[in-house]
Order: C-alpha cells, then sequence, then structure tokens
C-alpha cells in the first residue's frame, strides 16, 4: 500500500480507519458477469437484433412507394448496440486491454482545471458536445443526392467499424500519455519527419474546415435578414453573459446559459419583425460577399478578445442548444413518424455529374458524409480535451466508441429530416445559382431538366416553401443548413401543428446551426493559431510565449487570412462554392482520420497486438483507398466536372481564346475566378494527400519494425497506482456497484471528499 | 440539472473544492470569483478546439 494510502488510514476519525477497497474489479468477476448468459439477456438481445434486422429489411430491401422514417431510427440504434456491444468490446479484450489499476491523467496530473475526474455519463455528454458540430449535420444532408440508402450504410457501418473505432483508439492512447494532443503523439511516434508532416497536415486542413464551415453560414444567412438578425444578436447576448459572469454572478453558469437561451429565443422571434420591416430589408439584406467579410472581422476579432467575454459563454449556449434541438428532433421523428419519397438510389448513384456535388458514389459519397461515420477532427478532441477527464480506464469504451456512436445517430437524424423535403425542392435549394439563375422560374426549368422520375416542381411550389418559412427566396441556397433547416421545421410544425410555426422553427434550426459553427470558427481560429505559434517558436522564440501579444495577433491574423480567402474564394465561386469546395473538406477530414488511424496503428503494433491489428488497418485501408481515390480524381481527372486541374487548364484556355462564357461562368472575371479557384484547389490537394501519405508510410514502417521485434521507444506514461473507482459503462454491473459501494463509504468513514464530477 | 451542469461546466468551482480538499494543501482555496478567473486565464493559454 502506498504512504499516500496509510496516510489517509491514519486521518480516520478513531484511530486506524477501514482498510481502503480494491481500485478494480476482478477481471474474472467482470467476465463472469458480462459473458455469462442468462435469459434475460439473451431475450434482450435476441429482440435487439431481430428489431434490427427487420428495420434493415424495411430500409434496404422492401421497395414501396414511400419508406417510413422511424425505421431509419430503429435500425441505427439497433446496429449501434450491437456494434458497441460486442465489437467495441473485442477491441476492448483484444487490443486497448484497458487496466483499472493505473491512475488515469485526470487522477494523477489532477489540477483542479483541464485535469478532472469526471463522472462518465457527464463526461460522455460533454465530449459528444465538443465532437458533434455542423459536420454530421451538413454531409448526410448533400449526400441524400444519390437517394437515402449509400448514404444510410455508410453512416451506419462506417461508425462501427471505422469512426468509432478511430475516436475509441486516439482516446485511450492520448489518455495513456497524460493527454497529448496527436501531434505530439505522432512526433513520439513517427519521429521528427512524419510529426512534422502531420502536424502541417492538421494544420492546413483545419484551416480549410473553418473556411468551409463558414461558408455554410454564409450561404444559409446571404440574403436572409431574419437569419442576420437573429445570429447576429448573438454576439450581443454572448458579450452580456460574459461580462454577467465576470463582475455580475462569477461562476452561475447554469443560470446565464438559460438567460442567454431565453433571450436567443426573443432574438429569433424578433428577426420575424425585423426581417419584414423596411430597414431591416434596407440594412440586413447582405449579400454573401458582405457577409463573408462580416465572418472574416467576426473571426479575427473574437480570436483575440478575452475568452472570457465571447467564446466561454458562446460556448455554453452552444451546448445548450446543441443537447436540446438534437433532443427535440429525436422527439420529433419519432412522435411524427415521416414518411419518405425519396428513393434507396438516385438517378444520381451511378452518375458523376450530380448538381449537388459532383464525383461517382465511390469515393465521393464517403468522402462527403466525413462526420457521423469517419471524422479526423475528433482525434483533436480525443486526444487533448477529453482524456484529461477521464476517470478509469475502462470507461474509454463508453466515452469514445460510445460517444462516436450518438454522433453518428445525429447524422442519421439530419439525413430522414432533409429526406423528408420534397426531392424538387432539395434540388432547387441545393443546385449552384450558376444552374438556378437564382430564380424560382430558373430553378423550377432546371430541376424539372434533370429528368428526374416523380419530380415536377413549380415556381409556386418554391416561392409558396420559402414564405412558409418567412424567407424571401429558398434557391440555390447551397450548403445543407438551409435544407436540413426546411426539413426539421416540417417534422416540428408536424408535431405542434397548432402552434403554427413554421417560420420559427425554420429560423431555430438556421440559428442552432449558425451558433456552433461560429463557435468552431473562433476555437479553430486560436488552436491553429497555438499550432502556429508553437512552430514558429522553434525558429524565433519569442512566439513561443502567449503572453507577447504581437506575437498572437500576428498567428491570429495568418490564421484568420488563411481560412478568410478560401472562405472569399468559397462566395465568389462561379461554380457554387458548395459544390466544388465540399469535396476538399470532406477530403481534408478524413484525411486527417488517415494521419490518426495511422498514429494508432503504430502504437499498437509496439503493444505487440499483432493478430488484431486489421482493427485498426481496416478502417485505415479503407479510408486510405477512398481518399487517395478521391484526391486522385480530383487532381487527375480529365473531366473538368470533377478534376480541378482539367478545370483549371479548360478555363485558361477558354480566356486564352477570348471566350466571354466558360460554363456556368458568365464573364471574363469569372472565368479568371474559375482558374484561381481551381488553382487553389488543385494545389491544396495535392498537398494534403502526399503530406498524408508520408505520415501513413512512416507509420506503417514503424509498426512493421515493431512487428518484426524491434520496437521503438515507449512514450507511455509510467504506472501510477490508482486510488479511486468507477464503473465503466452507461449502467453498472452489480460487482461493480458493489465496490463503487464500498467506496462510498470508504470516503465517507475516512472523511475523503466524495468523488467529484456529480 | 446535475447532469446538464456537469456538461456545460458549471460544476467547476464545486470541482475544484473538492480537488482542493483531497490534495491536502493547507492554504486556502480560491474564491468564486477568483478561480474563474484563473480559469479563463488558463484557457487563454491552453486553447481548445471545437468540432465541425
Amino acid at each position: 500500500m502506498s504512504t499516500a494510502a496509510s496516510e489517509a488510514q491514519q486521518r480516520g476519525p478513531d484511530g486506524p480507519g477501514p482498510e481502503e477497497p480494491p481500485n478494480h474489479v476482478e477481471p474474472e468477476v467482470l467476465e463472469a458477469e458480462h459473458g455469462g448468459w442468462n435469459w434475460r439477456k439473451i431475450l434482450i438481445w435476441t429482440a435487439i437484433a431481430v428489431l434490427g434486422g427487420v428495420s434493415w429489411v424495411m430500409v434496404a430491401l422492401v421497395r414501396g412507394e414511400t419508406v417510413n422514417g422511424i425505421w431509419f431510427v430503429f435500425a441505427a440504434v439497433c446496429s449501434y448496440f450491437i456494434g458497441y456491444r460486442f465489437y467495441s468490446k473485442f477491441i476492448e479484450n483484444k487490443l486497448i486491454r484497458p487496466d483499472d489499476r493505473r491512475a488515469t491523467p485526470a487522477e494523477y496530473m489532477a489540477d483542479g482545471k483541464d485535469y478532472m475526474p469526471t463522472d462518465r455519463r457527464v463526461l460522455y455528454g460533454h465530449h459528444f458536445a465538443a465532437i458533434a458540430g455542423a459536420g454530421p449535420l451538413v454531409g448526410p444532408v448533400l449526400a441524400a443526392q444519390m437517394g437515402y440508402l449509400p448514404g444510410t450504410i455508410w453512416i451506419i457501418v462506417g461508425v462501427i467499424l471505422a469512426g468509432a473505432v478511430q475516436d475509441y483508439l486516439v482516446l485511450f492512447f492520448s489518455m495513456r500519455r497524460g493527454g497529448r494532443s496527436l501531434g505530439q503523439m505522432a512526433k513520439d511516434e513517427l519521429g521528427v519527419v512524419g510529426g512534422y508532416a502531420a502536424i502541417i497536415a492538421t494544420l492546413v486542413i483545419m484551416v480549410i474546415i473553418t473556411a468551409i464551415l463558414a461558408l455554410v453560414v454564409v450561404n444559409a444567412l446571404g440574403e436572409s435578414p431574419w437569419g442576420v438578425f437573429s445570429v447576429g444578436m448573438t454576439i450581443p447576448i454572448a458579450l452580456f453573459m460574459g461580462i454577467y459572469l465576470r463582475y455580475i454572478r462569477p461562476g452561475k453558469v447554469m443560470e446565464v446559459s438559460v438567460i442567454g437561451f431565453v433571450l436567443l429565443l426573443a432574438a429569433i422571434i424578433a428577426g420575424g419583425y425585423v426581417g419584414y420591416s423596411d430597414w431591416g430589408i434596407e440594412y440586413l439584406t447582405l449579400d454573401r460577399v458582405t457577409l463573408a467579410w462580416c465572418v472574416i472581422v467576426y473571426g479575427f476579432i473574437a480570436a483575440i478578445l478575452p475568452v472570457w467575454l465571447l467564446l466561454a459563454p458562446r460556448d455554453y449556449l452552444s451546448t445548450f442548444m446543441k443537447i436540446g434541438t438534437i433532443l427535440l428532433l429525436a422527439v420529433g421523428i419519432v412522435i411524427v413518424r415521416p414518411e419518405i419519397s425519396v428513393p434507396a438510389f438516385s438517378e444520381f448513384a451511378s452518375r458523376d455529374d450530380g448538381p449537388v456535388f459532383t464525383g461517382s458514389l465511390f469515393p465521393f459519397l464517403f468522402v462527403t458524409i466525413a462526420c457521423g461515420a469517419l471524422s479526423g477532427f475528433h482525434a483533436l478532441i480525443a486526444s487533448g480535451t477529453t482524456p484529461k477527464m477521464v476517470e478509469k480506464e475502462r470507461q474509454t469504451r463508453f466515452i469514445g466508441y460510445g460517444g462516436m456512436c450518438m454522433e453518428s445517430f445525429v447524422a442519421i437524424m439530419a439525413l430522414v429530416a432533409a429526406l423528408t423535403v420534397d426531392r424538387g425542392i432539395y434540388f432547387a435549394m441545393n443546385a449552384g445559382a450558376g444552374a438556378t439563375g437564382g430564380t424560382i422560374e430558373g430553378a423550377a426549368a432546371f430541376v424539372n431538366s434533370l429528368g428526374l422520375t416523380g419530380v415536377d416542381v413549380t415556381p409556386g411550389q418554391l416561392d409558396a416553401t420559402a414564405q412558409g418559412v418567412g424567407e424571401h427566396t429558398i434557391v440555390s441556397r447551397t450548403g445543407g443548413a438551409p435544407t436540413l433547416a426546411v426539413g426539421m421545421a416540417g417534422i416540428m410544425h408536424s408535431m405542434l401543428p397548432g402552434l403554427d410555426l413554421m417560420s420559427f422553427w425554420y429560423h431555430f434550426a438556421i440559428m442552432f446551426e449558425a451558433l456552433f459553427i461560429l463557435t468552431a470558427v473562433d476555437a479553430g481560429t486560436r488552436v491553429a493559431r497555438f499550432m502556429l505559434q508553437d512552430t514558429l517558436g522553434n525558429f524565433v522564440p519569442k512566439f513561443k510565449d502567449p503572453s507577447w501579444r504581437v506575437g498572437a495577433w500576428l498567428t491570429t491574423a495568418i490564421m484568420v487570412a488563411g481560412w478568410g480567402s478560401i472562405l472569399l474564394l468559397g462566395v465568389t465561386d462561379p461554380l457554387g462554392g458548395i459544390n466544388t469546395f465540399f469535396p476538399l473538406f470532406g477530403i481534408a477530414n478524413q484525411l486527417l482520420a488517415a494521419i490518426a488511424l495511422a498514429v494508432c496503428l503504430a502504437i499498437a503494433a509496439h503493444r505487440g497486438a499483432v493478430r488484431y491489428l486489421w482493427v485498426v488497418i481496416l478502417p485505415l485501408a479503407f479510408d486510405v483507398v477512398v481518399t487517395v481515390t478521391g484526391s486522385w480524381q480530383k487532381i487527375f481527372s480529365p473531366d473538368p466536372g470533377i478534376g480541378y486541374w482539367a478545370n483549371h487548364f479548360e478555363a485558361k484556355e477558354a480566356l486564352a481564346s477570348g471566350a466571354e462564357s466558360f460554363g456556368t461562368a458568365q464573364t471574363p472575371e469569372a472565368i479568371q475566378a474559375v482558374i484561381r479557384n481551381t488553382l487553389v484547389q488543385g494545389s491544396l490537394s495535392i498537398l494534403f494527400v502526399v503530406l498524408t501519405i508520408v505520415v501513413v508510410l512512416i507509420a506503417a514502417y514503424k509498426a512493421a519494425r515493431s512487428v518484426a521485434g524491434r520496437p521503438g521507444k515507449d512514450h507511455e506514461d509510467p504506472f501510477v497506482e490508482s486510488r479511486l473507482y468507477a464503473p465503466a459503462g452507461m449502467i453498472a454491473t452489480p460487482a461493480e456497484r458493489e465496490l463503487e459501494r464500498k467506496w462510498e463509504s470508504y470516503d465517507a468513514q475516512t472523511g475523503r471528499a466524495p468523488r467529484s464530477g456529480h | 440539472m446535475r447532469f446538464a451542469s456537469g456538461v456545460l461546466g458549471a460544476d467547476k468551482y464545486e470541482r475544484y473544492l473538492e480537488y482542493h480538499r483531497r490534495s491536502g494543501c493547507s492554504g486556502e482555496p480560491l474564491s468564486e470569483r477568483e478561480y474563474w478567473r484563473e480559469l479563463s486565464a488558463h484557457q487563454e493559454a491552453n486553447p481548445q478546439g471545437r468540432c465541425c
């Protein structure tokens, strides 16, 4: 027994206190509980399997006129349960092998700030709120172009075999390393070259991701005075909350969040009046270029303002809205059970010229839906933030794997919401302005010319939909967010028809997405700035000093200029912005996943579970094939609709020959924009894929060395005996509960504080 | 309610007090106002990402 433990005993009220309970349940006991199959358990799992199977049959095989949205929910949830119970357990036993006798960084590095042991259920919510953002909401909406089935299968199967595996492994490995970041782990495991390649790739990828998230917001708010007003009001609301928390009632976070939420709702309602008032229409109808500049200026100021003034309160609001709205949507789908008339495979599933995003199903569907199935960005949260709060090692399965299943569920709900939107309206909203001309007549003519079965949309219908949601137009509202908002508004309206709040719900949904995209923009800029400061600090040491304001401002300006310029390229893109930039976002995110999985492969090989390395290799190989094929096509495809360079050179030729228009680019200036944008996109594609291949190859080499019996240095933190206990899963098993009780009474008897985090 | 405030991070000060008590440190813990100030200064120097 450690000296600290015996001291605790001596502190007992009457002489030597009780003996400290064990810090883990014996593996044999757990195994007996977990592996022992009684009738009740068999019955429950049979029911889950049968319900899941029936739902999959309804979704995938039965071809009626319509399919009910509830089957998607059942198919997803039952699959997650089975994947979690069996596959993640297998990974835990064979590859991860957690050890509850080891103290986690939250215990041995506790600092009362980042490192704090946190109740597993609270941490599950915290982790989920940190990983889930606009990504899982937007990608599935765009992927609905190909019909519902490809997206559904990828979201559900992808998360079980790839996304959740990545999150789980990164979380566990980072936890074993004191909560080190992905970049630091890459440097440790892969050496200087691999480490720097990973850090540069992460930095550039963050810039791209921030830019495209900002593009989604700009597209949703363009020409929408209501949206501009209500989203704009979030800034003064957050500032008020920040000042309230700092000077008026410090620490009353829950109280101020509720106040902020009420103000937010008031801003949405007020937006309805402002949006129709003369001054609202005159001053708040902003075009996308102006809005893009607003977001850029906002991003810079927000990133240099003190955290407490804007970022922290905004983060509270965004977490509040995120969890609340997602629950609301889940309830809505279950109650309304919407009928879906979109085909399983649409006409575009077998083509590569879809108006929403170009490229064939393989590989582009798998990059369009990144978050929700496999998201590299999560590796940045699963390393660094969450591992510093985990109480016990065995909880990483519930938090890492289980947390990602929840995000996948959000993606499924977003897909269902998008599928409830009439297909004609869906395409009118998601085709670029170059195709629709931006008018209801042009959009109707364009959509009807696509020759889709059962689609016959009239200008009147498009106008009525816009009126219904309180917008002046919904034509070419690309980016996914407005489509999701229309779908969500429809579901909410069907759930509460008496309230007649269609336009409120639409703007509620837009607000909800804009809120956490802007938080992500702000936080992303700060993180990227720090990474840049750190990297520059290797050459000019002064940059490493975080209190050096000039350095902080300069690096912030560089990062904002980075994503801001891509954002401006996106808004002015004659080809429609989202249409050409979104694949870049997906590829970037998936390449980051490849880097994360490659680092995990090297670590797993080092730990010696050679027979089970396929668990990592399977998603890594699939991801590399998808992203490299996608990048390859974006770089080398001779089809200008897909290949950035093919488009680049054709546009150049067109300009040289004196042509006045080129595809959807109607002026020589627009042609020049095409030339410039494709140059940037093409160069970024090359940079990403090269960096990723370097990282993956180095990781494969390191892994092979370990397998061959020549492992490098071990970077795990040394073993520290744990002196607390908490169960692993959502529900404690009898043995876990019993040990937890022993600790509770031990803590009470010895005067030790009860475990924190409740 | 407790769950929600945990997810939001609203209970950080209470947990800091527990941490302080357990650490066996003899000094007085920070006041609520001081703690939140120090936390935001700490966050300033250690930014955390939010996901897409």
